[in-house]
């Protein structure tokens, strides 16, 4: 492999991880404040296509963004409602919510655009397009750090780098500021919560609000900017890896980022290993290589030591109690 | 406070009032697509109860969904959430193809016990893993066997194309298996008595589902493991204090209820297609979750929810026949509305319900 | 107003609440004065917990009024009830274990976006109360981290800080070592010198005598007594709780040494998370015999239960059965088959599955037992029967097998417990907390069976924290202190004040 080849699978892991980074976010918020995130692959999906769909509409990929965020949240409150306002339960509910959506957007999308279900091709005015960074031309030649600069760190789109932004920004929403105080207390005690004066049903449906928004940022950048355009079960099991990360990740940005990439790069290692003879085993059959992520996940899952456990108020209707 | 309720609001009213509650979202669904939800409702039940094929083909999907229904079922009674029966009952429909393509020539007494225990140890073993995974490591079920779920669509991919397929076919399926191990049809049977009965794929396999809900039902409530079943999943803590096994206890339940979903092998590979086809367990393991829901996870709510949902798939064929801009995908949004309003919002209606009854109850006669 | 007295800081006027057919508190009307440390005792289902619950937000009256400095008060939730300056100390304490004390105090008090110049807010005045107070706690701990008595220390902490000048205590030394709950009461006499007004609640009469300013009595959700503590004693107040005159303890019939059935040696036990709960105890249950395991919860005795029931897998030591070592692969099965019986402290956590049938219940543990199973299958007609005859003799209502265990009443519960653990005559019978959350008429019926299965030749080993009932039951009692025997009374030389220093930790003060 060359410097190039390196960089590339490098740049690869970077795009790749970007949804899963937001998703896990999502995650990261919703658990911490007690609510199983089982609806991130719906949400998700919901969201890539309500952003693809509106950024057509519309013809701005901004606008596609809102939709995308709002629907994403809209679909976090409804599992909201059903996890802290009706006590149901939050597994049932998110995988509820997972495939109303599986089967909701080919429906709307066959309705509204006649393409089988999926939106059209976005023009590039129409999506986030790679960005290209100053100084890339002059750059260019200049051994190591042009293709770095050019391939490594340039040229992603925009939602890539808002998710680099993110990242530190989530966990010091988390760790350093009242909300995420409050966040952190109504995952592992709603009542010491509630005995503080504080609505645990308030802080959970904020928790999930911001879920939601980081989510639809991950669906609107499969849809509108690192693809172009809604295919149908397009998120195809990313929210559930993104779930698995933050598991491995005990719940904690830092070591769920880690997962992310581990995820990430299996996936652009995958992409650039079918049909290539490796050494020993030959050319390995492209299903088996296809299935590597998840099997990836089944692994990390079944690895996961718990020194740190699950917030501990996880997937418990709060009752409010003396 | 006792939140008891008679029967018929608990098993009847209430579940009746949630799926009212879904279909409602659904009309709003067929709305937003320009179908008027009055003409769709019609064309449904038309086509799922108005013709005796069209109630064979009810019949023959609801027999899937009973299957599936049941590995759903019986893990949850153990406390655990099983997603994985698309995946288990691919490997159920492996399992049933190596029976079926070795035994050509067999009577078929001998063929359907072999095949259906194959398709049980099928979709067991792959259930196993992800029990295995969550009794010992804690790996989460629900995400595990739907991790399963993509590597038995991987798996199938890569022995259809590769090892199994018939030569020379383009398409990614078996051969056909021998005419001798053909399950028979309801309207041969028919025709047998003297009874005309349209072409459907209705075949043995409903006797099938039917028995073995019935035996699901002796199981878990009447027998032992069935009761430690039960008391694993209401109360682990009370369970390993009673000395049940509670790891081994868990593990059984959710192989049973892969076995259970293995068992569409035996409807659809061995009853209809006659070949082991990609992709033909179609998401009938989604639709089990929102079977086993409505059915409130009991084995004779599931076949009714089952025969429910058969008719909605049948009905919605017809829909999409007449409508261009409906696909099978508005039954996955009905499977989705079910299971939300069947299953998460359950305390929606209850809360009010029960509130009701206790007015109710107390105003003299 | 122009009166001479002060307004009272609490008045209680007719307050009324019902949930369903139960009437919680009943008119229940009495005054708390400014600056004193008033008691509120009763047994359980009395209704001071509800009574509490009102004043604190949790509840809202039916009817009456609640009226603070002599001001009508409207308490609709818990934040209001801060607000009005009223702090709660529950009897389980509601911190989040995972934080600092300081993030503790700060929650919902961190006055801003950011969270660091709240929790040095706290810091300041949390070291301005301790010095106050006297209420030493380190505040950069994880709360996970702190023992109990620190624990209630910080939940003190917190009422203070959030500004209450009424402090609730709810049942506050049911986890405290009797030299803790000193200090605590130190700490109480202190917060009412400096002014502050103190409401204990409490079933124990001695710490009511020991620390009050003045007493309500409940009984049945109404006040049968409002006195000052001087006027009064411990035997007026039990009688006014219980509403009759009580029973005076049967005598003991003095225990014959036998040979001990059921034997552990060098005992030790690690939980999960490798810390060693138990450290190589030696223990010998004999028929006839009640050895009772005093000491406060937390100390080993749980897991010491769990493992000679053959629940917790033993770190080192042995198990032995009529001197036979019992074998570590399926032991718990092997133990019962043997005659083990075992009343779980917690029932609700391990003692019963709530959505089964009393009759489901009622053969937990033993389901696989001949009668009961005929090969793969329930027996669900004879047990049924079998339910039916003991529900009568062991006096449980409802009388029906077929209701759901979770809606019997707790005593109810229990005493369907007892009756599947007692009833088939074990030869081993391990008995934790037996009469928590039961009612007075269920404990001197549960008390009771222990006695009668002692006489009949039963190995009876009792857990508990409850000091009176050990005194009660026990022939022999061990004292648990960190996972260790830290002494052995007879019943004849034990005292409450003997038991007290040897759970302090006090090796050899016996006497």
């Amino acid at each position: 492999m060359s410097l190039i080849d390196i960089l590339s699978v490098l740049a690869a892991t970077i795009r790749l991880a970007t949804p899963l980074i937001l998703a896990t976010l999502g995650g990261l918020f919703s658990e911490r404040a007690g609510v199983i995130a089982l609806g991130l692959e719906g949400m998700m999906l919901a969201a890539s296509f309500a952003a693809a769909s509106i950024a057509t509409i519309t013809g701005s990929p901004w606008l596609g963004l809102a939709a995308g965020m709002g629907v994403s949240m809209t679909i976090s409150l409804i599992h909201g409602f059903a996890s802290v306002t009706q006590r149901g339960d939050q597994v049932v509910s998110g995988m509820a919510l997972n495939i109303l959506v599986a089967g909701l957007c080919p429906t709307l999308g066959l309705a509204w655009f006649h393409l089988g279900g999926q939106t059209p091709a976005l023009e590039h005015g129409q999506r986030f397009m790679p960005i290209v960074l100053p100084l890339a031309d002059s750059l260019a030649d200049v051994p190591l750090l042009g293709p770095v600069w050019n391939i490594l760190i340039g040229g992603h789109n925009l939602i890539v780098y808002l998710a680099i932004l993110l990242l530190p920004l989530s966990a010091w929403l988390l760790y350093r500021t009242a909300f995420g105080l409050r966040v952190r207390a109504v995952g592992e005690n709603p009542h010491a919560v509630d005995a503080a004066g504080l609505s645990v049903a308030g802080l959970r449906y904020g928790a999930l609000a911001v879920s939601g928004m980081l989510v639809g940022l991950a669906g609107a950048d499969l849809s509108i900017a690192e693809g172009a355009g809604f295919g149908r079960d397009m998120t195809a099991g990313r929210g559930y890896v993104a779930l698995a990360a933050l598991i491995f990740g005990k719940w904690r940005p830092a070591p769920a980022f880690a997962a992310c990439l581990l995820f990430a790069f299996c996936d652009a290692l995958q992409v650039r290993l079918q049909g290539v003879a490796l050494p020993i085993m030959g050319v390995v059959p492209v299903q088996m290589v296809e299935a590597l992520p998840y099997l990836l996940t089944v692994f990390l899952l079944a690895g996961f030591v718990g020194s740190a456990r699950a917030p501990h108020a996880i997937g418990v209707p709060f009752v409010k109690t003396r | 406070m006792s939140r008891d309720l008679p029967w018929p609001i608990d098993y009847v009213l209430i579940p009746a009032l949630n799926l009212a509650l879904a279909f409602l979202a659904g009309a709003v669904v067929l709305g937003l697509i320009g179908v008027s939800p009055g003409a769709a409702l019609g064309t449904l039940l038309d086509g799922a109860f108005g013709s005796l094929d069209g109630a064979g083909y009810t019949l023959y999907y609801a027999t899937t969904f009973i299957f599936t229904g049941l590995a759903v079922a019986i893990p949850y009674q153990a406390g655990l959430f099983n997603i994985g029966g698309e995946g288990q009952a691919m490997l159920g429909g492996l399992g049933v193809t190596i029976v079926c393509q070795a035994m050509g020539g067999y009577p078929l007494w001998l063929v359907l016990p072999l095949a259906i225990g194959a398709a049980m140890i099928g979709g067991a073993a792959w259930a196993a893993l992800p029990a295995v995974l969550q009794v010992k490591r804690g790996s989460h079920i629900v995400i595990t066997t739907i991790m399963f779920n993509f590597l038995a669509s991987a798996l199938m991919t890569y022995l259809l194309i590769d090892m199994l397929r018939a030569p020379g076919d383009p398409s990614p399926e078996t051969a056909a298996f021998p005419a001798s191990t053909a399950l028979p049809y309801a309207h041969e049977w028919a025709a047998h008595l003297g009874l005309a009965m349209e072409e459907s794929p209705l075949n043995l396999s409903f006797v099938v589902a039917l028995i073995l809900a019935f035996l699901v039902w002796l199981f878990i409530r009447r027998s032992l493991w069935g009761y430690e079943i039960r008391a694993t999943g209401h109360n682990p803590s009370a369970a390993a204090y009673a000395a049940i096994p509670v790891d081994r206890v868990t593990v059984l339940a959710v192989c049973l209820g892969g076995a259970c979903a293995g068992l569409v092998g035996i409807n659809e590979v061995m009853g209809v297609l006659h070949r082991l086809v990609l992709g033909f367990t179609a998401g009938a393991g989604i639709v089990g979750i929102a079977v086993a829901l409505m059915g409130r996870n009991h084995p004779f709510g599931i076949v009714l929810s089952a025969i429910l949902f058969g008719a909605l798939y049948q009905g919605g064929a017809e829909l999409a026949f007449d409508y261009p801009q409906v696909t099978r995908d508005i039954i996955v949004v009905m499977d989705g509305l079910v299971i939300l309003f069947c299953g998460a919002l359950e305390n929606m209606l209850r809360v009010p319900v029960t509130r009701a009854w206790a007015r109710w109850r107390t105003v003299p006669a | 107003m122009a009166t001479d007295r002060p307004a009272p800081a609490i008045a209680f006027d007719r307050i009324t609440k019902r949930f369903g057919a139960v009437v919680a508190n009943r008119g229940v009307s009495f005054e708390i004065g400014a600056g004193t440390i008033h008691g509120i005792i009763g047994e359980n289902g009395a209704g001071k917990s509800t009574l509490m619950s009102i004043l604190y937000g949790f509840y809202q009256a039916d009817t009456g009024e609640i009226r603070l400095d002599g001001r009508p008060a409207r308490i609709a939730n818990t934040a209001d009830a801060i607000r009005l300056g009223i702090g709660m100390v529950h009897q389980h304490f509601v911190l989040v274990e995972t934080f600092t004390v300081l993030e503790n105090l700060a929650l919902g008090r961190e006055g801003g976006l950011m969270l660091q110049p709240g929790i040095a807010r706290a810091r300041a005045a949390a070291r301005a109360i301790e010095a106050a107070y006297g209420l030493a706690v380190d505040l950069d701990a994880r709360v996970e981290d702190l023992p109990v008595g620190s624990r209630q220390r910080v939940e003190i902490l917190k009422a203070l800080y959030r500004g209450a000048e009424i402090l609730i205590l709810d049942e506050p030394t049911g986890v405290l070592t009797p030299d803790e709950a000193q200090q605590l009461f130190q700490i109480l006499r202190r917060l009412k010198s400096e002014g502050k007004t103190v409401l204990l609640i409490t079933h124990k009469l001695k710490e009511i005598m020991a620390v009050t300013d003045r007493v309500t009595v409940m009984r049945a959700g109404a006040v049968v007594g409002d006195v000052a503590t001087a006027d009064t004693d411990e035997t007026d107040l039990a009688e006014r709780m219980v509403g009759r005159k009580l029973a005076a303890l049967p005598d003991r019939v003095p225990v014959m040494p036998t040979t001990p059935i059921l034997s552990a040696r060098a005992l030790r036990i690690v939980d999960a998370g490798g810390v060693e709960r138990v450290k190589s105890v030696d223990l010998d249950l004999r028929p006839g015999e009640i050895v009772g395991i005093a000491g406060v919860s937390g100390n080993g005795q749980s897991e010491l239960m769990a493992a000679l029931a053959g629940l917790a897998p033993l770190a080192g030591g042995t198990l032995t059965w009529d001197g036979a070592p019992v074998p570590a692969l399926g032991r718990a099965r092997a133990l019962r088959r043997l005659g083990l019986g075992h009343i779980p402290e917690d029932r609700h956590k391990s003692g019963m599955v709530g959505p089964f049938e009393a009759w489901e219940t009622s053969v937990l543990g033993y389901h696989r037992d001949a009668g009961h199973a005929h090969g793969a299958w329930l027996r669900p007609g004879f047990i049924r029967a079998l339910t039916a005859r003991r529900m009568v003799e062991y006096d449980v209502r409802p009388r029906d097998a077929r209701l759901r265990t979770s809606a019997f009443s707790g005593g109810n519960q229990q005493k369907l417990i007892c009756a599947r653990e007692m009833a088939r005559g074990p030869k081993v019978l391990l008995v934790g907390q037996p009469t928590r959350g039961v009612d007075v008429g269920a404990i001197e019926q549960i008390h009771a069976r222990l006695r009668a299965l002692k006489h009949e030749g039963t190995a009876i080993l009792l857990v508990s924290v409850e000091l009176d009932e050990i005194l009660a039951l026990a022939d022999r009692i061990l004292v648990m202190v960190d996972g260790r025997f830290t002494g052995e009374l007879d019943r004849s030389e034990a005292s409450e004040r003997a038991l007290g220093l040897l759970m302090a930790g006090v090796h050899g003060a016996a006497a």
